[in-house]
């Protein structure tokens, strides 16, 4: 945010586009893992995920010094899969329920990352603000690498690997999770065994959500995995076609949330999010499927419809 | 009142107004946690904390304005805030109410929504300049409070506390079933406007503590500490609070030595700290007390296998006065001399054997007979309900027999007996045997 105030001139074309492609890679990976925490109900495992991984993201940091290294998304994989098997254990071997333990476990592995970074603060360049507001604006600090003629940020290249390879993934996979999500037993009788899917997806959440971290900031992750998937859920019933809308509300949102961001001068995070919120109360309003004057608009016909039949007792 | 307490509390050092609130933050979110975590609400928590959050630095430009404007003293007005954050609360619990009632998303991605949404909302605010203070919010500021702020924690805590008091039966009910509230005509719908009320209250004061992700910490873990120590309510709330002032005051002065920054993580951990510790070693629930129990299981279901094959080979021999061979034993069992040996002690130990002739031969004690005797009893007469009232198959019931021998006290044993006309032999034709009859063999 400083350092945008502080160029503070008329924001190169080259920059919009950089903000817009780091935050679009970032949201498209997370849309369509999302969409699948959406369908299974577990948005908030999602959310427990995004706090999570923080302690491994921090740890990694402090051993190899670089924000983009693919250790990052091995320490962050890692405590994403510790968190989860923290909520079974809490969940199963006691009588606390699971959003209990949801809540007990991402909010001591967060603790332990905020108390990480606090420990060292000062002599590292991660603050607790990248933390809570991301920081898509240092894109432009980072060194350069050049292809086909065009610059780009070295973050970009990784956010673009993990959005693109998050999105192959979900492609490969997609009938084990499709049929694992709604239909567990029948999942189970093809031997997809429900552990190892969901074991699975949450590596995956994992994944997208360290680049996402980075991009929007602890906090705001949640919303990249679940707004282009509840959203998308309002407009369409076939999951194909949910998948693709979600991917297109990645790119709606991360485009508006830049041009909100440079034009109103707030974090870009939080305006990609704003966006994203945007386009879902548009479609909770007139949303094909599912939006509000739809089931206005079809509850008066079927009314119409049996006006006839009373007029004619 | 506000003016005297200010004025009390300004001459107060850090370390005391941190003490105090402690206090506050455990009157507040320990007591609410508790309602939170039993009404499985605990993410309906974590939304709120960050809906919450755009409110608060609402109230801070709003506070900012009027002090500017000559309105009010400070530009921190504790009621402004608090005002705004209430509003901010009740909107987001709002729109996941209404978001349910006209839309097919399932509570998960309604709360994820709201809690994104509302929060980027908060940040975005930053864009008209970032108020001081609301570090303090993002991050919690135990080891930085000051008179303000601590002013408006013990008034919500002090909100909090009176009104769950004077509410704590008609908020009980509605927390463990609406229906029968609604029954008992309270006024469901208020009531429930209510918590959220009161729970956004307890947000502000434990957001003012540990920061806006941390609050989630503050309304589970300790309450859920508190319901792996104890079964009763009250009890249950009197150590939420209690929990949380622990963690609080722990916290507090264990990150003084680390950094003024780590409170909040610090006093996160203490309360996770306070959580493993409970649940490993809490009294009923614990995970040590629960391996003992189901330990005492295993040794008793064993002991009683053990005796019944005893009493199966007495009984095939006739039930000779000098008891039965170690090899027999060891045949029935089909077990080798060392693993023999060591059920025998194990049923010496509980002083259900006695050895004879150089430990070669095997006598049933009194308790042990009547151990051994009470299982086989079982067992026979299980079989014979299994053939006569469910209709089993004569060659299907052992298996089941097996089980539930071990399972059946004396009343269902009494009833067992008299539904099924007090028999004499089971499907099998082996005789059924009485416990409260002498034994059989003497053991002297």
């Amino acid at each position: 945010m400083d350092l945008l105030a502080a160029t503070d001139i008329i924001i190169p074309t080259k920059l919009l586009v950089w903000f817009g492609l780091a935050c679009f890679f970032t949201a498209l990976g997370c849309s369509q893992v999302g969409t699948f925490l959406v369908m299974r109900k577990m948005s908030l495992v999602g959310d427990a995920i995004s706090h999570s991984v923080l302690p491994g993201i921090v740890l990694a940091f402090l051993v190899v010094g670089t924000l983009d290294s693919p250790w990052l998304l091995i320490g962050a994989g890692l405590s994403g899969v510790l968190a989860t098997l923290l909520i079974e254990l809490i969940h199963y071997r006691s009588r606390i329920k699971q959003d209990a333990a949801i809540g007990i476990s991402f909010t001591s592995l967060f603790a332990l990352g905020v108390l990480l970074i606090g420990l060292k603060a000062g002599k590292v360049d991660l603050d607790p603000d990248c933390v809570i507001f991301g920081q898509v604006e240092y894109l432009q600090g980072y060194p350069r690498v050049e292809w086909w003629g065009l610059e780009f940020p070295r973050p970009l290249v990784s956010f673009a690997v993990v959005g693109v390879s998050a999105t192959v993934v979900v492609a490969v996979l997609y009938r084990i999770l499709l049929v694992s999500s709604f239909d567990p037993s029948l999942a189970a009788s093809y031997g997809y065994f429900p552990a190892v899917v969901q074991l699975v997806l949450m590596g995956l959440t994992s994944f997208v959500v360290v680049s996402a971290f980075q991009a929007v900031g602890a906090i705001l992750v949640i919303a990249l995995l679940i707004l282009p998937g509840a959203t998308a859920y309002l407009c369409a019933n076939r999951l194909p076609m949910i998948l693709l809308l979600a991917g297109v509300h990645a790119l709606l949102s991360s485009v508006g949330g830049v041009w909100l961001a440079l034009s109103l001068g707030i974090n870009t995070g939080a305006a990609v999010v704003l966006a994203g919120g945007g386009l879902f109360t548009l479609a909770w309003l007139f949303g094909p499927v599912d939006g509000v004057v739809v089931r206005l608009w079809m509850r008066r016909r079927a009314g119409e419809g049996r006006e006839p039949v009373s007029a004619c007792e | 009142m506000n003016m005297i307490l200010g004025a009390g509390l300004s001459g107060l050092s850090g370390l005391t107004l941190a003490l105090i609130a402690s206090l506050a933050l455990g009157l507040a979110s320990g007591l609410l946690g508790t309602f939170v975590v039993l009404r499985r609400e605990s993410l309906f928590g974590d939304m709120l904390s960050h809906a919450v959050f755009p409110g608060v630095v609402a109230g801070f430009f709003l506070s900012g304005w009027l002090a500017r404007e000559g309105w009010v003293e400070n530009a921190k007005n504790p009621l402004v805030i608090l005002f705004c954050a209430l509003v901010a609360g009740v909107l987001g619990a709002m729109v996941v109410t209404v978001l349910g009632n006209s839309t097919r998303l399932k509570q998960d991605a309604r709360l994820g929504v709201v809690l994104s949404v509302f929060f980027a909302g908060g940040i975005a605010l930053f864009g008209f300049g970032e108020p001081a203070g609301v570090q303090g919010v993002l991050y919690g500021q135990m080891a930085a409070i000051d008179a303000t702020d601590l002013r408006l924690m013990l008034g919500a805590a002090a909100i909090v506390g009176v009104a769950v008091f004077l509410f704590r039966r008609p908020l009980l009910v509605v927390s463990f079933d609406e229906g029968y509230a609604h029954n008992l005509g309270y006024p469901v719908t208020w009531l429930t406007l209510m918590f959220s009320v009161l729970l956004t209250m307890a947000v502000v004061v434990a957001m003012q503590a540990v920061g806006v992700v941390l609050v989630s910490a503050m309304l589970i873990t300790p309450a859920a500490t508190a319901h792996l120590m104890t079964d009763r309510f009250p009890r249950m709330m009197v150590f939420s609070v209690l929990f949380t002032i622990l963690a609080s005051v722990g916290g507090t002065l264990l990150s003084g030595s680390i950094s003024d920054f780590a409170a909040g993580p610090v006093i996160a951990l203490c309360a996770t700290a306070l959580f493993v510790v409970a649940y490993v070693f809490a009294p009923r629930h614990g995970l040590a007390a629960r391996f003992w129990r189901d330990r005492g299981q295993r040794q008793r279901i064993q002991r009683e296998n053990v005796l019944k094959d005893i009493y199966r080979v007495l009984e095939r021999e006739g039930f000779p006065a000098e008891g039965v061979t170690v090899g027999a034993f060891e045949a029935e069992r089909r077990l080798d001399r060392e693993g023999a040996e060591r059920e025998l002690k194990m049923l010496e130990h509980a002083g259900a054997l006695i050895r004879r002739n150089g430990g070669e031969r095997l006598v049933l004690s009194e308790e042990g007979w009547r151990q051994a005797a009470r299982v086989v009893r079982n067992h026979r007469l299980w079989e014979l309900y299994l053939t006569n009232e469910a209709e089993y198959q004569a060659d299907h019931v052992h298996d089941d027999a097996e089980i539930v021998e071990h399972l059946l006290g004396e009343e269902a044993i009494q009833r067992l007996e008299a539904e099924l006309g007090f028999p004499k032999t089971d499907p099998h034709g082996s005789p059924i045997p009485q416990p409260s009859a002498p034994p059989i063999h003497t053991t002297s």
